[in-house]
Parts: structure tokens; C-alpha cells; sequence
């Protein structure tokens, strides 16, 4: 086993490529999970009994099955009747919906960890709906769920090489097929390396974030 | 004001002295099999200070959330200066109210929570000018002005830039004092407002107390244990149990020479 410098310089346009999926993915991938998960969590305290069902059963179904079956479904089955997207879109909306069925539950756990003394006081001050949510619950919330969420956007990192399987590739789908033309292993070692440099500081983030917002 | 005349906003003028402002009949109230309230009866005049007395469980508590419409009545009719809270008139007919009634009758209604219940995430200002501001349409100027008047009012100004959280529960209290009369209410509702602070933070929110009691002609009612407080401030005791009003009069007569033994036995107790 010997160490070749001359092959990571060789994988290095290709690692670029790769990271420049894994970021898409993990950027667009979290904005959705955290936009769509806080409209399941919201939909699931609806009144309306035909909102809650519905949205109710839909998440329990996608966070119980595997993303990869999820992913497949996306690619290969959705296009037959419905839109037909690239791999990278496809990973994209596949891990955000993923995701998002996990971020609803944090906002839920958030939400309904807010005391219902605070509920009061916006109605004993005639506070309206969309206020009482704006000024008062949800900054509420989100100090209780930043802590959780963040966790969810390592996990989303870390399950990011998973749209390789559908084509899209990230920086472990390039190091794969790199390694696999050339038969080195360099390539590999390179994306784990950037793998720790990208997620051990986003965990030292998000434990910063949760310090300043516990008060 | 009878119920076939049609009370307009703009030209009815409940805050005159003495006319009632607030009125129940006939309202029954169940947490499920339990019945708290039981047909019950009753009403304040304007400027009044009432206070309800009465074993814990007799109801006291839900009359303030009835009239804050936090919970809703099961049976019977709940008006405030003139105009019905639980429902609305429509075509002559009386059904449950929509939210845009329940929001405009409930402007005249402030409440204390036991609990403070001031927003964490607000400073103490902003604490108490979001909801004239976002709900009565102040400026922020105006808000920010009657907010140091309260403040300076409850003895707080020097902690106006301060979260809940770095404050005393008393300091809380007077903090949700000036939160519920910036709101300029006709009716002030205090639910055990003294009862989770420690003993020694209790006398400054009564002081407080008193000092609006004497200096506004604001309508209060008033759940307490603090029989001194009640006895200094109120027009009228109203002795519960059981869901009913089983004595009424002034603090002296209840206090010093209650008719019903069951007052008698409840005051021994807690005096």
C-alpha cells in the first residue's frame, strides 16, 4: 500500500465536481426540509381533520421507509406518470422530502413545547392568528428546535452519497467511479477526509447556535 | 342597555359609573362530567372592584377564562358593556360568535395570569407595546410612550430593556400589569396574580394593585387568597361553592358577619 499524490491530483477536478453536487444537495436539501417540514407540522395542528389525516399519513409513510427506496421511486417510477427530472433535481427533492418528514416532528416536539400560558396571554391581548404565531410561538420555538435540526443537516450530509445511486454524483459517487477506472484507493480517502472537514465544524456550529439561543 | 336595541361601537358609552358591564345568565360550564359552573347568575357594575372568594374548584378561576374566552360557556348568555362575548346576533337569532366578534368584544377585557405569562422572547417594552401596536394600530411612538408611563407607574422604568427572564417574579407581575392595562381595557381580570410569588415579592405587586384600584375607574374582578388585598380594595366579595354565588355584599359584611355558615367555614380556614 503506498500513498500517490500524483493520483489526488489527478481526482481533484472530478472531487471538485462531486462537492459541488454534495453542497447542492445539502444546501437546497436542507432549505426544503426545513421550509416543507414546518408546513407538515403546521398542517398536522390544522382543525380540519381532512388537513391532519392526510399529512399525517403521508410523513408517517416516507420516514419509515428507506430514503433509497424513496430515491428509486423519485427516478424511476414517478416519471412514468408524473414530471420527469435530472438525477441531481431528483436527489435534491428526494432528500429534502425525506428529511422534511423528521424536521416536521422537531417543529411539532418545538411547538407544542411552548406553555399553553403563552397561547393565553396572545388572546388575552386579542394578539391575531398569524401574529400570535409570528411574535410569539414561533421564536419560541425555534430556540427549542435549532439544537435538533441542526443534527438532522449532518445526517442529511452523511446520507447525501446516497443519490449517486440514481446518478447523481456526489463527491462519493465521483471518488467511487475514480477509483474504479484508475484502481486506486486515494480517491476515497480524499472524500472521507472531506466528509469530517465538512461536518465536524457544521456540529461545532449548530453547538454555538444552541448556547447563544437557550435562554 | 336592553337586547332588541342594536349597541353600536362607536356611540355606546358603557364606561359610565354604575351601569353594569359585565352580566352572566344563566351559565353553565362542564369539564366533562364535572359541572364548574352551574347556572350561574350574575353581574358587575362599572368601576367596580369584585372580588371572588371560595374553595378552590368552585369556579372562580373559569369565570375570569369565560370572560378572557379562553374557554367557552356550555349554557346561557355572557355579555360585556352591552354586547354579547360568547355569541353574536345574526338576523335576530343568537349563535356562537365568529373570531372577529369574539376579537373586538375582548379588546375590553385585560387579564394577569398567575403565571405572568409575559412573551420570553420580547423585552420588557415590547413586551407591552406589541399588542397595542399590532392590535389597537399605535404608532410605535405613541406605544413606546404609554408603555413608559406604565413602567414608571409599577416602579419598573430602569428595567425597560430587560428580557422576563432577568427580572424578579414580582418584577414580572407589574411587568404583565402595564402589559394588560396598556391596552386601555375597560375590565381588568386578576387571576391569582400574588399566588406563585415568593412572600416577600407579594406586597410590591399588591401595592400596585391598590394604586390602580384607587387612581383609574377601571373595572376589576379579582381571584385571590390574599384575604387583606380583598378586604382593602373591593366594592363587592362574591363567595363561591359549588359553581353557584352563595353570598354576595361588601368585604365588611362578608368578612365580618357572613350569613351562609359555609362562608363562615371557608373564611376560618384560610384567615
Amino acid at each position: 500500500m503506498s500513498w500517490d499524490w500524483n493520483v489526488v491530483e489527478d481526482f481533484m477536478p472530478r472531487f471538485w465536481d462531486g462537492v459541488l453536487v454534495t453542497l447542492q444537495a445539502l444546501v437546497i436539501g436542507t432549505l426544503i426540509a426545513f421550509v416543507l417540514g414546518l408546513v407538515w407540522a403546521l398542517a398536522q395542528r390544522s382543525s380540519q381533520a381532512w388537513v391532519r389525516w392526510p399529512v399525517t399519513a403521508v410523513t408517517e409513510f416516507i420516514r419509515n421507509t428507506p430514503l433509497l427506496v424513496q430515491l428509486f421511486f423519485l427516478f424511476y417510477v414517478v416519471p412514468n406518470f408524473g414530471p420527469s427530472m435530472s438525477p441531481l433535481t431528483t436527489g435534491i427533492v428526494g432528500l429534502g422530502l425525506h428529511y422534511s418528514t423528521y424536521t416536521a416532528e422537531v417543529y411539532r416536539a418545538g411547538i407544542g413545547g411552548v406553555p399553553v400560558g403563552q397561547w393565553e396571554a396572545a388572546t388575552a391581548l386579542s394578539l391575531s392568528k398569524g401574529r400570535t404565531w409570528r411574535a410569539v410561538i414561533l421564536p419560541q420555538a425555534i430556540r427549542r428546535v435549532v439544537p435538533p435540526l441542526g443534527n438532522y443537516v449532518v445526517a442529511m450530509l452523511k446520507d447525501s452519497p446516497m443519490i449517486a445511486t440514481i446518478g447523481a454524483f456526489d463527491m462519493l459517487g465521483e471518488a467511487q467511479a475514480f477509483s474504479n477506472e484508475t484502481f486506486t484507493t486515494e480517491a476515497l480517502t480524499v472524500v472521507g477526509v472531506a466528509f469530517i472537514v465538512v461536518a465536524y465544524p457544521a456540529s461545532l456550529l449548530i453547538r454555538a447556535l444552541e448556547r447563544r439561543l437557550v435562554r | 342597555m336592553s337586547a332588541d336595541s342594536t349597541p353600536s361601537k362607536e356611540t355606546s358609552n358603557p364606561a359610565v359609573d354604575g351601569s353594569e358591564l359585565i352580566r352572566f345568565d344563566n351559565v353553565t360550564k362542564r369539564f366533562g362530567s364535572n359541572v364548574v359552573l352551574d347556572k350561574l347568575d350574575f353581574s358587575v357594575a362599572s368601576g367596580k372592584h369584585v372580588t371572588l372568594i371560595g374553595p378552590s374548584g368552585s369556579g372562580k378561576t373559569t369565570i375570569l377564562r369565560l370572560l378572557m374566552t379562553l374557554v367557552k360557556p356550555d349554557e346561557g348568555t355572557i355579555k360585556v358593556s352591552g354586547e354579547y362575548l360568547s355569541h353574536e346576533e345574526r338576523n335576530g337569532k343568537l349563535v356562537p360568535a365568529g373570531e372577529k366578534h369574539i376579537r373586538e368584544v375582548r379588546k375590553n377585557i385585560g387579564m394577569v395570569f398567575q403565571q405572568f405569562n409575559l412573551f420570553p422572547n420580547m423585552k420588557v417594552l415590547r413586551n407591552i407595546t406589541e399588542a397595542p401596536v399590532t392590535v389597537l394600530g399605535l404608532s410605535k411612538d405613541e406605544a413606546d410612550e404609554r408603555a413608559r408611563g406604565l413602567l414608571e407607574m409599577v416602579g419598573l422604568t430602569e428595567h425597560i430593556d430587560k428580557y422576563p427572564s432577568q427580572l424578579s417574579g414580582g418584577q414580572q407581575q407589574r411587568v404583565a400589569i402595564a402589559r394588560a392595562l396598556a391596552m386601555r381595557p375597560q375590565v381588568l381580570l386578576l387571576d391569582e396574580v400574588t399566588s406563585a410569588l415568593d412572600p416577600e415579592l407579594v406586597a410590591g405587586v399588591l401595592d400596585v394593585l391598590r394604586d390602580i384600584a384607587r387612581t383609574t375607574d377601571i373595572t376589576m374582578l379579582c381571584v385571590t387568597h390574599e384575604m387583606n388585598f380583598a378586604r382593602d380594595i373591593s366594592d363587592q366579595v362574591l363567595m363561591f361553592d359549588s359553581g353557584r354565588v352563595i353570598e354576595s355584599g361588601s368585604p365588611e359584611k362578608i368578612f365580618n358577619d357572613p350569613e351562609k355558615d359555609r362562608t363562615r367555614e371557608f373564611l376560618s380556614a384560610v384567615l
